[in-house]
């Protein structure tokens, strides 16, 4: 009996998967960082959300995207910076003419110290370090799905899917604050600042 | 009944245990020359290092020297089990055998010499050669092999490793190549939790701490790819944690470094100077 309960609790768990929006040659991602979910079951954890081809938010980081092809990643970041630990996650790598736009600003690196959190896949040579909100800028979001009105930076870039897989995606910055060394909770679950991207 | 005629079965048993030293000393040949001749030229780590080398040798030996206990057992226990098998209608046990003190002090003896032979060669294996020297695993853990040697830092985090170079600018790649005929110094830490390298075929492996510089030498001996494992449970996708290492010919090497040290520029500007001790204060940056 408890065996099976820990076996629906566990699939209950599991995030579910959201398929990109499609776009010209390929897919359109769209995802936000939020410095704390504000819902149960982790109200304080830092998390990623992903929007749907109808623009509905979803709280999960499986996102399916299609094989051989341009996926155009937007994303909204709301958390502030906490800084990488290795700088050498501040520079973009694999992204279509290794580039990424900060607030519409075309950049290959970021300051380490600003950055909030990172987009990678390592299996795919794919990172991006997403720049933070200022410490002292007016009207930050705490509850997910936050909208755009409220202080954000906006970071896009492109890359190029290849063959069919389940690849994990993370983050590098230790952001889950009050874990040891940052790395704990969030950072430790999928759903939250790590998870899948199906290629199909 | 053949048993009535003998006096005491003394003969009959003598024949088996005859039969059974027979089967027994054929198999173990055959196994020990299937070890050393067929299996071991391809039992790890391999031969890209002098370590390498080394531990596939003690792999050899420890294989050889496990045939014969093996086959020992299996081969009483098919013997037994199909000469002596409990017959149809036996309500009894047969008679306990006691005393047979020739047979106990064998086999004391021979258990002795396997283990006492195994725990003096681990022991100088360990403390009488230089075997693994560094990273605290030889004799000496401060013992640093002659001649110039390549440094590379290696680095450990949740869930990936990267490669810093100090003599080329600090530059700072995901994969790890080495030069050929060249000694290797590796000084492996983590930014977060342990970790473990393993570069499986060369034959290293050293522990990832953080605050940590463990430091460990390597001289692959030709060109060819490697695995890199963490070996050491550290988080969620601690089973991602691989890459395939190269080891290039020195021109090749020459070649790829600079090729890193123009991809990776953008990086390279703001990492820190070169330290043993790479661990940029984790509570600063700790979220
Ligand atoms: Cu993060
Ligand atoms: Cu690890």
């Amino acid at each position: 009996m408890l065996v099976a309960l820990y076996v629906v609790d566990f699939l209950a768990a599991t995030p579910s998967t959201v398929k990109a929006a499609e776009a010209p040659g390929g897919a359109r991602l769209t995802l936000q960082t939020v410095a704390s979910y504000g819902h149960s079951p982790h109200p304080d954890w830092v998390s990623y959300l992903v929007k749907d081809g109808g623009g509905k938010w979803h709280h999960t980081t499986v996102f399916q995207v299609p094989a051989h092809s341009l996926v155009h990643v937007t994303i909204y970041q709301y958390d502030t910076a906490t800084g990488l630990r290795n700088p050498f996650w501040s520079q973009v790598r694999g992204t279509v003419g290794g580039t990424m736009a900060v607030d519409g600003r075309t950049m290959n690196a970021l300051n380490p110290d600003l950055a909030s959190h990172t987009f990678a896949i390592p299996d795919m040579g794919i990172s991006v370090p997403l720049k933070g909100v200022a410490d002292d800028a007016k009207n930050q979001c705490s509850v997910a799905p936050c909208p755009l009105s409220m202080a954000h930076t906006t970071i896009t870039f492109t890359f190029r899917t290849g063959k069919k897989g389940k690849y994990r995606w993370q983050c590098f910055v230790p952001c889950a604050a009050s874990f040891i060394f940052g790395n704990g909770g969030p950072m430790q679950s999928p759903g939250w600042m790590d998870g899948y991207l199906v290629v199909v | 009944m053949a048993s009535e005629a003998l006096p005491s079965g003394a003969p009959a048993e003598r024949s088996h245990g005859r039969r059974l030293l027979v089967i027994w000393g054929a198999l173990t040949v055959v196994g020990v020359l299937l070890i050393v001749f067929v299996a071991g030229p391809h039992m790890p780590p391999g031969d890209f290092s002098q370590e390498a080398r080394d531990q596939r040798e003690i792999n050899i030996l420890l294989a050889s020297l496990a045939v014969p206990v093996l086959f020992g057992v299996w081969a009483c226990l098919v013997y037994i089990v199909s000469n002596f098998r409990q017959g149809e209608g036996a309500l009894q046990d047969g008679p306990p055998v006691r005393g047979h003190s020739r047979l106990q002090v064998a086999w004391v003896v021979a258990t002795a010499v396997v283990v006492l032979s195994l725990g003096a060669f681990g022991t100088e294996e360990l403390l009488g050669s230089a075997k693994g020297a560094g990273g605290g695993q030889g004799p000496d853990p401060l013992a640093v092999p002659a001649g110039p040697k390549l440094q590379v830092q290696v680095i450990g985090q949740q869930w990936a490793w990267t490669f810093r170079y100090p003599a080329y600018g600090g530059v700072e790649t995901p994969e790890l190549a080495l030069p050929a005929g060249q000694t290797t110094e590796l000084h492996v830490t983590s930014l977060d939790v342990s970790h473990s390298f393993w570069a499986i075929q060369l034959g290293v492996k050293a522990d990832a701490i953080p605050g940590s510089d463990n430091v460990t030498f390597v001289r692959p001996r030709r060109t060819g790819t490697f695995e890199i494992r963490c070996a050491e449970l550290c988080g969620l996708w601690h089973g991602h944690m691989h890459n395939t290492g190269t080891v290039m010919t020195p021109s090749g090497f020459a070649a790829w470094i600079r090729q890193q040290q123009v991809a990776n520029a953008p990086a390279t500007r703001t990492l820190p100077p070169y330290s043993t001790h790479y661990f940029p204060d984790p509570q600063r940056r700790a979220g």
